[in-house]
């Protein structure tokens, strides 16, 4: 995965585009808990938010999208942020992977 | 996985009569009894299980569905059953929606791929708009399991 090459200052506005690969950590994987997480941090954002794995690509703001994802414990995943405040959605995200969902 | 890996026929039920988050959660948990799939000895336990899951937060997950689940030592196997509340039942979901169609899974502790793999099956097979509401609709236990028969069919099998 690559960022998009931004042409002009408007073009960056509009398509701020942040993009992180996390891996799943936890033991039981991106189930009902974590994917509600997820889901409830990515509405938080005003950017869209993709996640990529397992072979397809998810509204990171849908659980019901997150789950068909089947990520299991070790699972790599990529998580894309477009949008006006997409550095600051990334960023929350890749926190709670980081921190396993706290389980 | 397909439903047929888990859901059981004889437990599924078209219109349950409770009208709590707690009653439907007991009334599909005695359905698994009925249907020989947990002990009777079990039951509260198996229900104070999922409630205890359901406490923090409900797997109530949005489009009128939940998805309400636990481990418990006591099933060597995945078992899960289906049911549909015409009603509609609070179940705290996360888009504050009632919740009419129910899929409950309890899973040996040891066996968390396959829980997770049930979990995509269903939510994968619930994107389909058409899928939700033909099962929302159906009328009678026969009916839900034609439904999941016919999904299993033509979902891609993972």
């Amino acid at each position: 995965m690559e960022n998009t090459p931004l042409k002009t200052p408007t073009d960056q506005l509009q398509a701020a585009k942040r993009i992180c690969q996390v891996t799943v950590g936890n033991p039981q994987g991106l189930h009902a808990r974590p994917a509600d997480l997820v889901a409830r941090e990515a509405r938080r954002w005003q950017s869209r938010i993709e996640v990529v794995g397992n072979s397809q690509r998810v509204d990171g703001r849908s659980i019901l999208d997150l789950l068909s994802l089947a990520a299991a414990q070790g699972t790599r995943l990529v998580i894309e942020a477009t949008g006006p405040d997409a550095d600051e959605a990334i960023t929350a995200l890749g926190r709670l992977f980081e921190q396993n969902f706290q389980e | 996985m397909k439903f047929s890996d888990f859901v059981a026929v004889d437990a599924i039920r078209s219109n349950v009569e409770a009208t709590s988050k707690e009653g439907v959660i007991r009334e599909m948990a005695s359905a698994l009894v009925e249907a020989g799939k947990i002990t009777r000895d079990q039951l509260e336990s198996i229900v104070k299980a999922i409630m205890k899951r359901e406490d923090l937060g409900s797997t109530g997950i949005g489009r009128g569905v939940a998805v309400p689940h636990t481990k418990h030592p006591s099933v060597d196997r995945l078992v899960g059953t289906v049911a549909i509340s015409q009603e509609g039942i609070d179940f705290e979901s996360l888009d504050g929606d009632p919740v009419q169609l129910f899929f409950l899974l309890v899973s040996p502790p040891d066996r968390p791929g396959d829980h997770l793999r049930a979990l995509e099956n269903i939510s994968r097979q619930l994107r389909d708009d058409a899928f939700c509401r033909d099962l929302k609709a159906a009328a009678t236990p026969a009916d839900i399991q034609h439904l999941l028969e016919e999904a299993d069919r033509q979902g891609v099998a993972t």
